[in-house]
This record gives structure tokens, C-alpha cells and sequence, in this order.
């Protein structure tokens, strides 16, 4: 896709453009590649994540259901949670953050761009080295095959009294080959963010992207490490006979739970604030006006990012931790719903006043916005210790923690498809197309996710392969089961598009959007070099400056 | 002037009145304690102290949040119908507004009071239930978790039993709740029965407390809420609030040897030759295993299996030949008896009144 | 595809933007520290439960000597990278060795330690919490160690085909860096398991 050719030299045999091009594809050290890389190994493992959900809710739709056994669901679950999670979410937003903060920037490069190639490639092998377990994992008493024991994986069902095999093994060595990769990946998006900047873009300049993935990378670092040594150590108890989580020599299941959620938390943040960063650009640009509040927006998320690593305990609030335990951790719990409601007002007054034009993209963002209000509220529910005693560990949390990753994330995630697919690839989508996505997507997440709290509040559990006739959760199950179909179309749907866009779609030209950032400045696609010459900026909206120069930004910033 | 607002989904045009109104039947829906619920494990509707103080608090929560969710939402619905753009596309920029200290300050202070707000009142909540004290005429009852079944003992009043949890009434005026005492023997779990209390897990080598106080008789249903292996979803809870006499009269028959017949039957003398006395304790016979449920008095439970199954002889005589066809997955092995082996341990079982 | 036509405006202001190696350091840095909390975390938490087996205070013995030699490497580092950017390189080679030297001192002196908790007071990383903890957090830092030992081996032998200049003193000291956290992590890890956990 880029402009880049490398003519071999001519030797007696015939040309191989396949080979050739693979080759540079899997040797490539350019952020857009990778970038593009990133985002197309997430979108297999999309569809792959969303068959195992299918699963599930197949299963669900009646009780004493027998369309797989406990041990397939229980396997489902756990492989939906751990894949959607560290080979969905996390590189494609990774493949985001390549491909845009450089350009953004006004940037040629990452500051490290075969870290970036390693990185990527750690974690493609983690993804792979997670699926072969359904193949390759077969243990003493046969009792191997994917793991089964829920994406925390909480001890002592991870000791090798209850988990023989090799299964739980996969979940850990993948997720600790991929952790490493992502730490990578960290380090590369905040060197390039700090060293190397174009000229007159100060750290107040940079686009909301750059800062709030710059925040996302500093997450990744403090936040993935203890979940790397809380893996380290279960391999020691499961191989080296340690005794870190064994409760029979004393250990403390408990003390797992809040390494976990030490990094389960702020992964939260990790996950959804690359999803602000897109809602953050796109907004703008289909109303027609600068964000509204930058300073307050970069501030908001650096507190979002740090208050976010001293809330990891109300995952935990029903393991009988003291009252005054709870009660602090719903007092930060409380105190990030502030930064995170201030983002929800400053998005609502960019489009104040503005001039909205419904797009693709912008419809997700719109979606989006409702969305995470109700995601943002049920969390503030279960914010509430006691409620949570009820709600936690039911469909309930299932239903609000897919608010916020479908409803929040992935809506934002298909705006940015649809706004950036244009510079991609050079061409434009079918906004026919991308429309049907829309509607077909967001009627399928309301009958599935709405309804979800339902049977959360009449006492479901979550992690249940069946169900019990007559506690009134039928009905729920089967409408939740019915919107994922609707999903399922609107992916399709979304994948039909980008295919035919890609092959047939009309040229997008450099600025198909009329949008302000340096992205827009140069070709699409870019050259491998991004910029012929490095852009010079004065303001945080360059192009704005050049295409209103009787108004420019840097007047009013 | 090309006026499209109107055009727009006819709910609006409901006026926000009836949305409220419509909300407002919803939640009361839910909310409402019901004779006939529309589920008996339903959160809004408690029968016990922690469950309801929880619930008032969950009603605070919801008519705040409620509140918060119209206010946002209303912006939200009229921003996008008022800004949208008119046709044909206005050429000019609208006025570029990079912020605004006031409104920022407000939108600021007033999510801080609320939130503050909310801390108090979770926080009375959670000193309320979490310490409780024990009141001297309080039943304890040990909770041991297994995978997957419930071990009860009530240590003063002697009494071993599985999977059926019997506790007494307590009134109001004069309560006598139950505190319930959580260890685990193998993974974690937890004690969800909604309308008694919020969950509790219960975590080797860390007891944890819970407490509950039933104001009416009846059974009350839950289940195991912390996933524990393979047959997590069949570890289910039966809480029966008993009368004072009907409790008294309960305990006063599980503190009693199994009855023991003339002679020893044919299905006793299987059972206490196969490896079943290993696993499970029968009061008066040489069968003292604890790995799994007690039996003494079996047929005073209405289930088998964590509530997998209801207690009939058919399923009995299917869950001692292969427990696998009811609770695939189950730690019970089928010990390779014959059907008309099982059918004789089965009638055995059935004199454990 | 045409190129757009967007100039933008040249300015001769001051550009200095920080060295992409030393940020990428202080970020490793971050990232292996969090990682080292936890498992002094655990090793605080589980000090005094264990129930049987050796206790700190019965088998842990101080390693002065050792840790000395520790911390004096990351002087003569310091020495090594001052040296390099003057470009004395002889200088600079010979503190780079003498540091090596004093790493491999360290390692050596945990080797010693570890074998005779094992060999002679029975003390594995299976014995009780106490064994898995001390070995799991003492082993990081040792791993931690070696991994900078081979980094600065790697360093002197490109050093003796004369492959390290004036002009690569910015990396040198990138890992230097690198050396001084595991310098400053030793500290914490001797406060907590030879001082505060010998106590009671």
C-alpha cells in the first residue's frame, strides 16, 4: 500500500512478487505497515473472539441447554474474555497508535522501529501460542485442551491440584510473551512522543491522540509489569513447587486477586482511553469546531491514568476485605467517575454549537457517547460497595463491563476504521454500507447488552454453562441471544466493506474529512517517509491555521 | 429557513413526562417485594436486614444516576438534533469555542458533590452490615464450600448437614439472625441467595463472615457465584426459613443417628463396602468420609446433587450409577455398580429419613 | 494522488527535544520496577507466616562484602561513561572491566549464599513461604544482574575490536542506567530481606 519500491536486482530467475511482497510485509520496519498489521491481526481475532460469544449465547438461550458440554463453555469463556481482551483491544489500538502518532506528529518514524517489528511479532506469537492450546494442549488425564479458568484466572483453580494439564500454562505463557510485546510498545510510543516531535509542537500542541496514547503507554508500563510477575509466580508454584498461592501452605488466593486487579484496572484505562482519543478527534472534525476544554481534556486523563491505579479493589469488594478497605476503595472508585464525566461534557460542548454532519464516523462517536453515559453510570452503581454485593460476579457486571468495551470502545474503534480507512488505503468506504454497519450493529448491541442487566438483577451468576428454569431469567437470555445476531450481520457487513472499499472504493485524495491534524497534510497513502518535508507548527490544529489564516488557532490558544 | 428537526423519532414528541412516567413503571417492576416475584432470586426484593438495607441504598443510587442519565441525556438528544447541519451546508466555520472556565467549573463541582454524596451513603451502608455485632442469641452455621456442594455445621447445636441450609425466621422486634462462618475446602466461591444478603466468597484459608435475618418463611434460592471448575453453574443454593418450632424440630432430627433397620440391607452393605464410606459420613455406621455431603438424613433434603436434581428415587438410583448424566464434570465417580446394584443403594439411601 | 499543497511556515526557534535512549530507559526502568514491587510486596506479606522450615533470622546472613562490591560497580560504571565521554578509552575500558568484575563478585557471592541454604540449612524454594519468596525475589535480581553482565561483556568485547568511541558515550551510559537501577533494587531488596525481615 505505500509508495515505497524496492527493485531487487535481476538475476536469471523469474520475478516472485508474492514472495516478494510477503517479504516485505514480515520483515517490515515501517509504523504504518506494522500499524496495518496490528489492526488486521486484531480483526481476525474479532471474528474468532465473536464465534466463541456465540457460543456462549447459543448455550444460554434456554436452560438445561446442551449445544456444548461445561468443559467447551467453561473453555469458551475464558478464551472469549483473554482473546477479546489481549489480542483484540489491545493491538488494534497498538496498530492505531503506530500508524497515527508519527504522522501526527510530523514525525518519519517510531523512535524505535525494529522494537516496533519485535513487539509486534512477540505478540502475534502470543495470540498463536494461546490457540494452539486447543490442539496442542492435552495433559495428564487428558485434562488439557484451551484454558478453563476464567480470564483472571483466579488461585487456588490455577494450582496444579485443580488445573492439571497444560492448559492454564497457555493462558500464562501467552500472556506473558504478548505482555512483553506490549511493554515494548509502550516504551516505543512514548519515546517517539517525547523525542521526537516536530518543530513548534510542545507537549500543550500535540493532538488529544498523542496525549492520551502517550497516558495509554504509561499505563501499559505500570500496569502490565505486575501481572508478568503475578504470572512468574504461579509458574513457580505450578513448576518449581512455591507456595505463593497455595492456601494449603498458607499462601493467599487473595493475594493473587489483587496482583490481578492491580493490573486489571488500570488495563481498563489501558483499553479505553485510546477509544477517547478517537472519539477526541473525530468529534471535532464532524461538528466543525476545536475541542472544547483541551487543557482540562489532558488533565482529566492524566487523572483518569493515575487515580485509576488506587481503584483496583472494587473488583473485590465481596472477597471480605475490612469495611474501611471497601470504603476506600469506593471513595476513588466515586472520585473517577469526575475526570471521566468532565470528558462526557467536554465532547457534548464540542458538538454545542456546532455543525454536525452524520457520517459513519460520526454516528459511532454520537453512539458512543450515549453509550458510555449508561456504561459510566452502572459503574458508578456497583462504585457502591454494598450494591455491588448483589450486583458483582452476576450478569449485571457481565452487561456493564460490555457497555463500555462494545458500546464504548468498539463503537469509537469503528469510527476511527471508517475515519482513517480513507488515509489507509486511499480510498473511500461505502457510506451506504457503513450506514447499514450502523444501524445493524447498534440495534444488535442495545437487544443484547441492554437486556443483559436484566437477568443480572434477578440473581444470575456469571461463568454458568447453564441455567435453572423458573428464576425468570428465560426470556432475558433469549433476547440477549437474538441481538448477537444482529451483531454478527453488522460485522459482516463492516468486513464486506473495507474488502470492496479496498479493491473498488473511489480515490479519497490527502483530506477527504477537510480535518485540521498533520495526517491530513500528506498523501493517502502516505509515503513511507510521511512527509516530504517535516511540517512546522504553530498551533494544535496546523491545518486549521493554513486554511483559515485570517483566524488561525494560535491567536486564541 | 429548511427546518429538519422535525422530522425526528416520534418519542421525543412523547414529552419527557411520560418517559419519566414510563421509567418510573419499570423500576417499580423490579422493585416491587413481591408475593409473586418475577423471580425468587430477585435483588429488589428482600426478605432479610443486609438485603434490605441494600436495597434502599440501590434505590438512592438508581433515582440519582436516573437523574444524572435524563440531564445527559437530554443535552446529548437535543445537541444532536439542534447543531446538526443545515441544508445546504453553511460554508462558514461555526464560532470556534476552546473552552470555558465556568462551565468547567460547574460541570466540575457538581459531579464532586454528587459523588461525595454517594461515598456517604455507601459508606453508613457498609458499616452497617460488615460490623454488625453478633448478638448473643445469633444461630451460627460453618459454611464449608466445596466443588461442588455446600457443607453446613452448626457447631453448638451439633449438627452436620449438605447442600440444604435451614435457618429460623427472625422477628424484627426480636431478631435472631443467622451468622454464617464461610471457609473453603478446595477453590474459591461464593454464598449468593439475593434475597437474603449480598454475596460473600468463601476463600481457602481466609474465613470470611456474613450475616442474615429473614423476616418471612419459605425457600429461598441462589447459587455459588464465584466460579469454582466445570460444574460451577450446578452448585446451587436452597435456604429454607423455618418457623422457631419447625427449626427446632429440624434440628432436633439431624442431631440424630441414621435410623438404623433390623438387619443391615443389601444396599448398606454395598455402600459400606465400596469406597463410599470414604467419601461421605452416615451418623451410626462406619461411614465417616468427608471429601463429599453428609447423608444421614438425606431424604430430608428435596434435592440431590447442589440442588441438580430433585430427590426421587429414579434420580437417585441415575446419580449413584453415573453422576456424570446429572452433573457432568462432578467430583463423584461412578463406581462401576451395576443398575441393579445402584437400585439397592438407592433403596438403602431412601431409609435416611 | 496528488500532493497536497500545504506549506508550512519556517521559524528558526530552538527545537531540543530529549535523547530517545535515555527515555526509553527510564521506562524499562518504570516497567521493571513495578514488576520488582510485587514480589517485595509478597515478600513482606509473607514474612513471619511461614508455619515450618527455615526463618529468616535462623539462616539469613548479611552480605556485606557482597553488596559492597555491588555498589562500588556502579561507581567505576560512572567512572567508565565519564571516561568514555572525554574519550579516554583506555580508562573507560578498564573501569567497564573492573565493574564487570565486581558484578560477577555479587553473583558469585549469591551462588555461595544459595548453596548453602540449601546444602546446609535445608532451605529450597519449596520449604515453605519463606523459601519461595526469598529465592523468587533474590533470582529476579540475580537474573536482572546477569542479563547486565551480559550486556556489559557484550559491551567489552566490541570495546577490545575497538568498535566503542568518544561518540558512543550517550549509550554507554543508556546502560549504565540500567545498571544503576539494578544497583538501587539490590538496596531495597537487602533492606527488606536482610534488615526489616530478620527482625521478629
Amino acid at each position: 500500500m505505500s509508495t515505497e519500491s524496492i527493485s531487487l536486482p535481476r538475476t536469471g530467475t523469474a520475478p516472485r512478487p508474492l514472495a516478494e511482497g510477503l517479504h516485505q510485509w514480515v520483515t517490515t520496519v515501517d509504523h504504518k505497515r506494522l500499524g496495518i498489521l496490528y489492526i488486521l491481526y486484531a480483526l481476525l481475532f474479532l471474528l474468532i473472539g465473536g464465534v466463541e460469544a456465540i457460543i456462549m449465547r447459543i448455550q444460554l438461550i434456554r436452560p438445561h441447554n446442551d449445544f456444548v458440554s461445561p468443559q467447551v463453555f467453561n473453555r469458551m469463556f475464558t478464551m472469549h474474555g483473554t482473546t477479546m481482551i489481549f489480542f483484540v483491544i489491545m493491538p488494534v489500538m497498538f496498530g492505531f497508535a503506530n500508524y497515527l502518532v508519527p504522522l501526527m506528529i510530523g514525525a518519519r518514524a517510531m523512535a524505535y522501529p525494529r522494537l516496533n517489528a519485535f513487539s509486534f511479532w512477540m505478540t502475534a506469537f502470543g495470540g498463536l501460542l494461546l490457540y494452539f492450546s486447543f490442539i496442542g494442549g492435552d495433559g495428564l488425564y487428558g485434562a488439557g485442551s484451551a484454558p478453563d479458568v476464567g480470564w483472571f484466572a483466579y488461585a487456588p483453580l490455577t494450582s496444579q491440584t485443580f488445573s492439571r494439564g497444560h492448559s492454564t500454562d497457555f493462558w500464562i505463557l501467552s500472556l506473558l510473551v504478548s505482555g512483553v510485546g506490549s511493554i515494548g510498545t509502550a516504551i516505543n510510543i512514548i519515546a517517539t512522543t517525547l523525542c521526537l516531535r516536530c518543530k513548534g509542537m510542545t507537549p500543550g500542541k500535540m493532538p488529544l491522540l498523542a496525549w492520551l496514547n502517550l497516558t495509554m503507554a504509561g499505563l501499559v508500563i505500570l500496569a502490565v509489569s505486575p501481572l508478568t510477575a503475578a504470572q512468574l509466580m504461579l509458574l513457580v508454584d505450578r513448576y518449581l513447587g512455591g507456595h505463593f498461592f497455595d492456601t494449603q501452605a498458607g499462601g493467599s488466593a487473595v493475594m493473587w486477586m489483587h496482583f490481578f486487579w492491580v493490573f486489571g484496572h488500570p488495563e481498563v484505562y489501558v483499553l479505553v482511553i485510546p477509544a477517547f482519543a478517537f472519539a477526541s478527534e473525530i468529534i471535532p472534525v464532524f461538528s466543525r469546531k476545536a475541542i472544547f476544554g483541551y487543557p482540562v481534556m489532558v488533565a482529566a486523563t492524566i487523572c483518569i491514568a493515575f487515580i485509576g491505579m488506587s481503584v483496583w479493589a472494587h473488583h473485590m469488594f465481596t472477597v471480605g476485605m475490612s469495611s474501611s478497605a471497601n470504603t476506600f476503595f469506593v471513595l476513588s472508585s466515586m472520585a473517577i467517575a469526575v475526570p471521566t464525566g468532565i470528558k462526557i461534557f467536554n465532547w457534548l460542548a464540542t458538538m454545542w454549537g456546532g455543525q454536525i454532519h452524520f457520517r459513519t464516523p460520526m454516528l459511532f462517536c454520537i453512539a458512543f457517547l450515549f453509550q458510555f453515559l449508561i456504561a459510566g453510570l452502572t459503574g458508578i452503581m456497583q462504585a457502591v460497595a454494598p450494591f455491588d454485593w448483589q450486583l458483582t460476579a452476576s450478569y449485571f457486571v457481565v452487561a456493564h463491563f460490555h457497555y463500555v468495551i462494545v458500546g464504548g470502545i468498539l463503537f469509537t474503534l469503528f469510527g476511527a476504521f471508517y475515519y482513517w480507512f480513507p488515509k489507509m488505503s486511499g480510498r473511500m468506504y461505502n457510506e451506504a454500507l457503513g450506514r447499514l454497519h450502523f444501524w445493524l450493529f447498534l440495534i444488535g448491541f442495545h437487544l443484547t447488552f441492554d437486556f443483559m442487566h436484566i437477568p443480572g438483577i434477578l440473581g444470575m451468576p456469571r461463568r454458568i454453562y447453564t441455567y435453572e428454569p423458573g428464576r425468570g431469567w428465560e426470556v432475558w437470555n433469549l433476547i440477549v441471544t437474538i441481538g448477537v445476531f444482529f451483531q454478527a450481520a453488522g460485522i459482516l457487513v463492516f468486513i464486506g466493506n473495507l474488502l470492496w472499499s479496498y479493491l473498488q472504493g473511489q480515490l479519497a485524495g490527502s483530506d477527504p474529512w477537510d480535518a485540521w491534524t498533520l495526517e491530513w497534510s500528506t498523501t493517502s497513502p502516505p509515503p513511507v517517509y510521511n512527509f516530504a518535508i517535516i511540517p512546522e507548527v504553530k498551533s494544535r490544529r496546523p491545518l486549521w491555521d493554513l486554511k483559515h489564516p485570517e483566524d488561525p488557532d494560535w491567536q486564541y490558544e | 429557513m429548511n427546518n429538519r428537526n422535525t422530522a425526528s423519532g416520534s418519542l421525543f414528541t412523547l414529552g419527557p413526562r411520560a418517559i419519566v412516567l414510563f421509567c418510573a413503571s419499570a423500576f417499580a417492576a423490579f422493585a416491587e417485594p413481591a408475593r409473586s416475584p418475577l423471580s425468587p432470586t430477585n435483588i429488589f426484593a428482600p426478605v432479610s436486614t443486609p438485603a434490605q438495607s441494600i436495597f434502599d441504598l440501590s434505590r438512592f443510587v438508581l433515582m440519582i444516576t436516573a437523574a444524572i442519565f435524563v440531564v445527559v441525556f437530554s443535552l446529548l438528544v437535543y445537541a444532536v438534533m439542534k447543531f446538526r447541519k443545515k441544508t445546504p451546508v453553511d460554508s462558514r466555520e461555526p464560532a470556534q469555542v476552546y473552552g470555558s472556565t465556568q462551565v468547567e467549573l460547574a460541570w466540575t463541582v457538581i459531579p464532586i458533590l454528587i459523588v461525595v454524596v454517594l461515598f456517604l451513603a455507601a459508606a453508613r451502608v457498609i458499616g452497617s452490615i460488615q460490623n454488625m455485632a453478633r448478638p448473643d442469641n445469633a444461630i451460627d452455621v460453618t459454611v464449608i464450600g466445596h466443588q461442588f456442594w455446600w457443607e453446613y455445621r452448626y457447631p453448638s447445636l451439633k449438627v452436620v448437614t449438605a447442600n440444604e441450609l435451614h435457618i429460623p425466621v427472625s422477628n424484627p422486634a426480636h431478631p435472631v439472625p443467622t451468622f454464617l462462618t464461610l471457609l473453603s475446602a478446595d477453590t474459591d466461591h461464593s454464598f449468593w441467595v439475593p434475597r437474603l444478603a449480598g454475596k460473600t466468597d468463601l476463600i481457602p484459608n481466609h474465613p470470611n463472615t456474613m450475616w442474615m435475618d429473614p423476616h418471612e418463611t419459605g425457600l429461598f434460592l441462589g447459587q455459588c457465584a464465584q466460579y469454582c471448575g466445570t460444574q460451577h453453574a450446578k452448585m446451587l443454593l436452597r435456604v429454607y426459613v423455618d418457623s422457631r418450632e419447625d427449626f427446632a424440630r429440624w434440628i432436633q432430627a439431624q442431631s440424630q443417628p441414621a435410623a438404623a433397620g433390623r438387619t443391615s440391607s443389601e444396599g448398606q452393605k454395598i455402600f459400606e463396602q465400596t469406597a463410599c464410606i470414604n467419601c461421605h459420613t452416615i451418623a451410626g455406621t462406619p461411614a465417616n468420609g468427608t471429601y463429599g455431603p453428609d447423608l444421614t438424613h438425606l431424604m430430608s433434603r428435596q434435592t440431590i446433587a447442589a440442588g441438580a436434581a430433585p430427590n426421587t428415587f429414579g434420580n437417585l438410583i441415575a446419580w449413584i450409577y453415573n453422576p456424570a448424566v446429572i452433573k457432568p464434570g462432578c467430583k463423584m465417580p461412578s463406581m462401576g455398580l451395576s443398575i441393579r446394584q445402584a437400585n439397592a443403594v438407592a433403596a438403602y439411601l431412601e431409609t435416611l429419613r | 494522488m496528488s500532493a497536497p499543497s500545504f506549506t508550512f511556515p519556517a521559524s528558526n526557534i530552538r527545537w531540543d527535544l530529549p535523547e530517545r535512549g535515555p527515555v526509553a530507559m527510564y521506562c524499562l526502568i518504570a516497567s521493571e520496577s513495578a514488576i520488582f514491587t510485587i514480589f517485595v510486596v509478597a515478600y513482606i506479606f509473607y514474612l513471619g507466616k511461614s508455619a515450618s522450615g527455615p526463618q529468616p533470622r535462623d539462616v539469613l546472613r548479611v552480605p556485606i562484602f557482597f553488596t559492597i562490591c555491588l555498589l562500588a560497580s556502579s561507581l567505576t560504571i560512572h567512572l567508565a561513561v565519564r571516561s568514555l565521554r572525554r574519550g579516554k578509552l583506555r580508562s573507560f575500558g578498564l573501569s567497564w572491566l573492573l565493574t564487570f568484575t565486581l558484578g560477577a563478585i555479587f553473583l558469585a557471592g549469591t551462588a555461595r549464599e544459595w548453596h548453602h541454604l540449601i546444602y546446609e540449612e535445608g532451605l529450597t524454594i519449596q520449604t515453605n513461604l519463606f523459601g519461595t519468596t526469598y529465592y523468587s525475589l533474590v533470582g529476579l535480581h540475580a537474573f536482572h544482574v546477569t542479563v547486565g553482565l551480559l550486556a556489559l561483556a557484550t559491551v567489552a568485547v566490541f570495546t577490545l575490536f575497538g568498535h566503542v568511541r568518544q561518540e558512543h558515550a550517550q549509550r554507554a551510559e543508556v546502560l549504565s542506567m540500567y545498571w544503576h537501577f539494578v544497583d538501587v533494587v539490590w538496596i531495597i531488596v537487602f533492606t527488606v530481606v536482610y534488615i526489616v525481615g530478620r527482625q521478629g
